[in-house]
């Protein structure tokens, strides 16, 4: 007995030590970029893997210019925060409807958008260009929130409808006798209810718009409109292999969404277990 | 009771009318619209769409030899990221849900590279594999980091392989964490008493109770890798020579760079009825074990 689980120790530190190793291998990337950022460029290309000899503050007040960060960052954040709370409030509020109406409009609605879930972008983005001219809002962050709202519904739906079906209507008739609207009955004690799916919907919408690249690219091409991801592929075009620059501007473009993980890792790690369940 | 019905009407109209109505022009419209251009030999800025048949389904796969390339590029990159990455995924969830010190601070060092988007990592990596490699070359002399890693087709291929196994492993690790942490304990006292070794306990008693999580993980993989532009566009841009393009990216530059959408658009389509056929057989494998269970 004594030696088995002297056994079990050993091989418990051995598996330690391999994933710590790992981790470490995992952040050197990133030992690489932020350590090289605050470089000139002689020392960046001389030897990009030594401890910076001096932290240089420079490339960074000068990237953040170039890449007129402020601007940036905030249409990011408006884009990101509003089509989020948007797509949460108006999907939990059709899903809810979906599935307490079981009608036929809205069961030919939930197969449609089981069946968008397949379409990728790139199968409709040419045409959509049209679309979001047609209808004049091209090059607007209204155009932008729009699309994102139309196609972010079918998995948005699909993740909130599934949780509404679990929801007792015990609960709903309750609050009915009790003299609830219908309007009541939703936002008071419905949408309350849904918190737990409505944050994993928001946690997977806020990954992914915030990090999208293709989308912004062809509705905003006003440069007062770029986000963080398309200002990073300008400033690129424009500075090739300007390391000294490129570095700092990409760890800029980084902090936010690192900063957004740390403060809700908790939240992001289980929203994503419970999500893919459904996925 | 009439006005009882109307109101639930309205209600229909308030609740379901803006995500409908959202749907439809965004996605539906956009849809079938780009199934009409992809039979004309539109060019996206002139008002005449001359119809064109199937003339363009014929191009494509007769002489598009880009687009084939792409494809086999992609399918090629699908297979290989699928497998590395579900392995490293399962790897670091079988250890971290094991019990070992600071377990929660190695799970979220695993996942971060997943909440960057895939342009930046893409040029991230670009300066690693151009510079840091060279550095670490320089000073361990061993050839692996010496190699010009974006400079020829087939390093290329393993440097984007590199980055999307890094970007997603973590991602995977999650869903695999929670489906082992769901093998009821019981099970596992059980086949132990039965004097199950660790490996046995892993091929005969875990990855069988898991295979719903590993279903998920295959096709949520295939979903990202045979879709993947961000990437692509920032490391490789395609090349050296157009020698790791992905469709997604071909389609791209046809109908936003050549400016042919007519084109682009049937290429889209072609795109769309693979993504759909894999899904098809994500849900039908999915359901076949939900049976099973």
């Amino acid at each position: 007995m004594d030696f088995i689980a002297r056994k079990r120790n050993g091989s418990r530190i051995v598996t330690q030590i391999v994933v710590i190793l790992l981790a470490i291998l995992f952040l050197v990337p990133f030992y690489f970029l932020v350590g090289n950022s605050f470089k000139g460029y002689g020392e960046i290309l001389s030897n990009s893997a030594s401890f910076p000899g001096a932290f240089n503050g420079d490339n960074y007040t000068q990237a953040w210019h170039a890449t007129n960060f402020s601007y940036v960052f905030m249409n990011s954040l408006v884009i990101t925060v509003v089509s989020n709370v948007l797509l949460a409030l108006l999907c939990a509020m059709c899903a809810y409807k979906m599935v307490r109406n079981d009608n036929l409009f809205n069961r030919v609605l939930f197969v449609a958008f089981v069946a968008a879930m397949v379409i990728p972008f790139q199968a409709i983005m040419i045409p959509l260009v049209q679309v979001i001219s047609g209808i004049g809002l091209m090059n607007t962050r209204i155009g932008l929130i729009v699309a994102y709202l139309g196609f972010g519904a079918p998995l948005t739906v699909f993740l909130l409808h599934g949780f509404v079906k679990s929801v007792p209507v015990d609960i709903e008739e309750a609050a009915t006798v009790d003299g609830s609207s219908p309007n009541g009955i939703f936002f008071r004690v419905v949408l309350p209810l849904m918190q737990p799916i409505i944050v994993t919907v928001i946690i997977l919408n806020t990954l992914w718009i915030w990090n999208d690249y293709l989308m912004p690219s062809l509705i905003l091409h006003d440069p007062q409109l770029r986000t963080i991801p398309i200002a990073t592929y300008m400033f690129f075009g424009e500075y090739t292999k300007q390391w000294d620059l490129a570095l700092p501007a990409l760890v800029m473009g980084i902090t936010p969404i690192v900063i957004f993980f740390l403060a809700m890792q908790k939240y992001i790690i289980e929203g994503i277990a419970q999500g893919s369940v459904k996925g | 009771m009439n006005r009882n019905k109307r109101s639930h009407l309205l209600q229909q109209y308030l609740y379901v009318g803006p995500t409908a109505l959202f749907f439809l022009c965004m996605v539906l419209v956009p849809f079938f619209l780009g199934i009409y251009y992809s039979f004309t030999s539109w060019n996206g800025i002139s008002s005449h769409v001359g119809w064109n048949g199937i003339q363009n389904y014929v191009h494509i796969f007769t002489r598009d030899y880009s687009f084939l390339n792409a494809f086999w590029f992609t399918a090629k990159f699908t297979v290989v990221a699928l497998i590395l990455t579900n392995l490293l995924g399962f790897a670091l969830a079988y250890i971290l849900t094991r019990r070992l010190f600071a377990r929660n601070t190695l799970r979220a060092v695993f996942f971060i590279p997943h909440v960057i988007g895939g342009l930046l990592l893409g040029f991230i990596w670009q300066f690693i594999f151009v510079q840091g490699f060279s550095s670490i070359g320089e000073l361990t002399g061993w050839s692996f980091f010496t190699l010009p890693w974006l400079g020829t087709g087939t390093t290329a291929f393993w440097a984007i392989v590199i980055v999307f196994v890094w970007q997603n492993a973590g991602y995977l690790m999650v869903i695999y964490i929670s489906a082992i942490n769901n093998v009821p304990s019981s099970l596992i006292e059980a086949a132990k008493v039965d004097g199950a070794g660790r490996s046995q306990l892993l091929r005969k008693v875990i990855v069988p109770l898991i295979m719903p999580a590993v279903t998920v993980c295959l096709f949520l993989t295939i979903s990202w890798s045979f879709k993947l532009f961000d990437l692509n566009l920032s490391l490789t841009e395609g090349g050296p020579f157009k020698s790791t393009q992905t469709v997604s990216l071909n389609i791209y530059e046809e109908a936003f760079t050549i400016s042919r959408f007519g084109l682009g658009s049937a290429k889209a389509m072609i795109f769309f009825i693979i993504v759909a056929i894999i899904s098809l057989l994500q849900v039908r494998a999915t359901k076949k074990k939900e049976v099973e269970m």
